[in-house]
């Protein structure tokens, strides 16, 4: 059997411009009006030469994607990973015809499903199966199709009892299953996935998984957008690394995934937004820098097991009376949480903090965490009740390499060991009378 | 770069029977670039979609009286409170009644009204429905056009029931249509393409510009009163009328009204010169919108 078309995506040259602040503002009349008047004084000043394409490349503006070319085979299953503004969701949005390209094209072979979004579309006044329907038509399935596949989603949202409640009534568990589900039950040749695995609990999360692994497994092709790195390196066969809006590596998934977390070029052991304006947060609290520090106070990309490790984070409070904890959550190479801190023990655990300039270190103990490479996702939260002020994943990465010397806590053995974590702990190890059958026997 | 089409024939994978007959089936093509300038309507995708056009109309009507109390009776209640309004102040007070010859001046201003409302509705909504729609704007592809369409589709439904008012007034009144009512459905039309038409034009501004929210009550209310709604369009001097006629609510309003409850000649001339005017206004709509949309998910 000949397939036609190979190729299921071809990206070429792909770049997308964007006004800074663009996204954040719209215009007013009155400010293009003045424009518009003023334009042929300017024309005249600067010789008829000045017009919109030139005053771009000013600037004011920037560019998310540049000069990007890659293909996707059918039935690939392609994970795309980059750090926050890397141009993954503009690389996404383009391809889901969101929003166009400044240059370059894309061609497509084959029907699209894009899910930017679980639940794009439900209105909360609406039962679960008026959202269904609607949610369906929104996706691009039909009617019809919706109704032949109605019954399997909503078994598989495990909703049946409230099909006829308003939504805005379920839990959000409940709501999160139902989107997902519709959006699970659509029959793309192309499935273009955002990080909408970044929610639900754990049982759901690994169902959505599977559902999407399956959808790979049937030789459509997936073009999966994530953090989870672990997600990634388990559905993806091949990924691409974005890095300021280009391609930085694209092959397999293990070699992407080592490069993205072992830092190299795209990876540091501390970051600084120097540009207020840019910092990660929101009005309350901005984070300005994240450093990795060895016992020396140098910033290390590497650290020894064996020694202690400091993760230090400075951050401006810009309203008083809040509450705000700093919090860390360690990844490995596979994407799995080590653990979380959170400083809800210091001084400011509980007490609101007044404006200013704070910097906030927590000290890893050393022969604590397993060798590997460690990411690490900042955030600033209010604890009771929940609020993230600033989330930023993938902020800092550092490697933990572990030594041969024999003193660490893999002793001289050499050979791989798994774990999260990597402790030497108290042991107690004694040798018992030649005699005595137990332990036991000897105690009584 | 070009893109190479390599045919697969060294690949012999087994499939299941159903993949193999979808394999041989070439896939559909689409290129996604820039498109600078003047885009063409492709009224076919409109097509395509209209299932879910349908979904947004019928979501926003069973959205819209959700915890009311009234409920769908306010449907029925503001163009039955607008007339009473206008027959205490501009029937009996104003004495415009003595000015609509022999039909009872309720019924003259209910026939102003009920299209009037479903143009101002479908003005109001549409204006604003790029803004509102801007999470699935920026969330999923679908026409455009099908979201200023969508409000349009569901002020019809209360189109449809101040049409059962107006019908329940004129029999009270025993007030009875002539033959020129076989001409209703096409000013039905007429009012909801005269909707579409500004609104298409004032939700692409409206995402660019927010200003124009803040205008729509003034140029509704504006609006209102250079309808003839409250008084017969009789009144405005000859030599005026062809610029009255050029808003395009005085053909729709006029031949409403005329189709219902007759009163001689139909009025010709406003009807030909609104009519123009909605056309002009909807073809360059259209071709406006479709020209915005593609910044629309940028600035909303």
């Amino acid at each position: 059997m000949i397939e036609l078309a190979e190729i299921a995506i071809a990206v070429n040259r792909l770049g997308k411009q964007y006004r800074i602040g663009q996204r954040e503002r719209y215009k007013s009349l009155r400010e293009s009006i003045m424009r518009g008047l003023t334009v042929p004084v300017r024309r005249l000043r600067s010789g008829f030469g000045s017009s919109d394409g030139q005053r771009a490349n000013g600037k004011s503006t920037f560019w998310a994607l540049k000069d990007v070319s890659f293909e996707v085979k059918q039935g690939e299953v392609l994970g795309i990973i980059g750090r926050n503004g890397a141009g993954k969701s503009t690389l996404l949005k383009i391809l889901s015809r969101i929003t166009e390209p400044t240059e370059g094209f894309v061609d497509i072979y084959g029907r699209v499903g894009s899910l930017l979004e679980v639940g794009t579309g439900f209105h909360p006044e609406l039962t679960g199966r008026e959202n269904v329907f609607l949610n369906g038509a929104i996706l691009g399935m039909s009617q019809a199709e919706v109704r032949r596949k109605f019954d399997e989603i909503v078994a598989f949202a495990e909703v049946e009892q409230f099909l006829d409640t308003p939504v805005k009534h379920y839990s959000s568990g409940m709501y999160m299953r139902l989107a997902f589900a519709v959006a699970a039950h659509l029959e793309p040749d192309i499935l273009l996935v955002d990080e909408v695995l970044a929610v639900g609990d754990a049982t759901f999360q690994k169902k959505c998984l599977n559902k999407i692994e399956s959808v790979g497994s049937q030789g459509r092709t997936v073009f999966f957008v994530s953090h989870n790195m672990q997600a990634v390196t388990r559905l993806c066969s091949r990924a691409l690394l974005l890095h300021d809006g280009q391609v930085a590596v694209h092959g397999c998934t293990h070699e992407v995934a080592r490069t993205y977390l072992h830092g190299g070029a795209y990876g540091s052991a501390a970051r600084v937004w120097p540009d207020p304006e840019r910092r990660p947060g929101n009005h309350v609290v901005r984070l300005c820098a994240v450093r990795v520090r060895s016992d020396d106070h140098e910033v290390h990309a590497t650290v020894d097991i064996r020694r202690p490790v400091s993760i230090e984070m400075e951050f401006e409070v810009l309203r008083d009376g809040h509450v705000l904890v700093p919090n860390l959550h360690f990844y490995n190479d596979d994407g799995i949480c080590a653990f979380i801190v959170n400083a809800g023990h210091g001084q400011w655990g509980r007490r609101p903090r007044p404006r200013g300039r704070y910097r906030s270190t927590v000290r890893i103990p050393g022969n604590y965490l397993a060798e590997g490479t460690l990411s690490v996702n900042v955030g600033i939260s209010t604890l009771n009740p929940v609020i993230v002020h600033v989330l930023e994943p993938d902020a800092v990465a550092f490697e933990v390499v572990d030594s041969l010397d024999g003193n660490s806590a893999r002793g001289e053995y050499a050979g791989p060991m798994p774990g999260v974590v990597r402790p030497i702990l108290p042991w107690t190890d004694e040798r018992g009378s030649e005699r005595a059958e137990s332990f036991a026997e000897e105690l009584a | 770069m070009s893109i190479q089409l390599t045919p697969a024939a060294a690949v012999a994978e087994t499939h299941p029977p159903e993949s193999a007959t979808l394999s041989v089936r070439p896939l559909p093509r689409l290129r996604i670039q820039a498109t600078p300038g003047w885009k063409a309507l492709n009224l076919r995708e409109l097509w395509q979609f209209r299932e879910l056009l349908w979904f947004l109309a019928l979501r926003d009507i069973k959205v819209r009286y959700k915890q009311t109390l009234l409920g769908v009776a306010w449907a029925v209640l503001q163009p039955l409170m607008a007339m009473l309004l206008f027959s205490v102040f501009f029937g009996r007070l104003g004495g415009f009644d003595q000015k609509t010859a022999d039909v009872p001046y309720p019924v003259f201003v209910l026939c102003g009204l009920v299209p009037w409302q479903l143009f101002s509705y479908a003005l109001t909504q549409a204006s604003n429905s790029v803004v509102a729609e801007q999470r699935l704007l920026t969330k999923v592809y679908f026409p455009r056009l099908l979201i200023p369409i969508s409000p349009i589709l569901s002020g019809v439904v209360d189109f449809g029931i101040s049409m059962v008012l107006l019908a329940g007034l004129m029999a009270y009144y025993r007030v009875l249509p002539g033959g020129a009512v076989l001409a209703l459905p096409f000013f039905m039309l007429f009012a909801v393409l005269a909707a579409l038409a500004v609104g298409l034009w004032l939700s692409a501004v409206n995402a660019i510009y927010r200003d124009v929210r803040y205008t729509i009550p003034f140029l509704i209310q504006f609006w209102l009163f250079a309808t003839p709604i409250a008084y017969p369009s009789s009144i405005v001097p000859p030599r005026w009328q062809w610029v009255y006629g050029l808003n395009p609510m005085v053909g729709v309003v006029e031949g409403f009204r005329w189709s219902l409850i007759g009163g001689g000649q139909p009025p010709w001339p406003a009807v030909v010169a609104s009519f123009l005017v909605v056309l002009a206004l909807l073809v360059s709509g259209l071709y406006y919108f479709r020209r915005m949309e593609k910044t629309f998910a940028d600035v909303v």
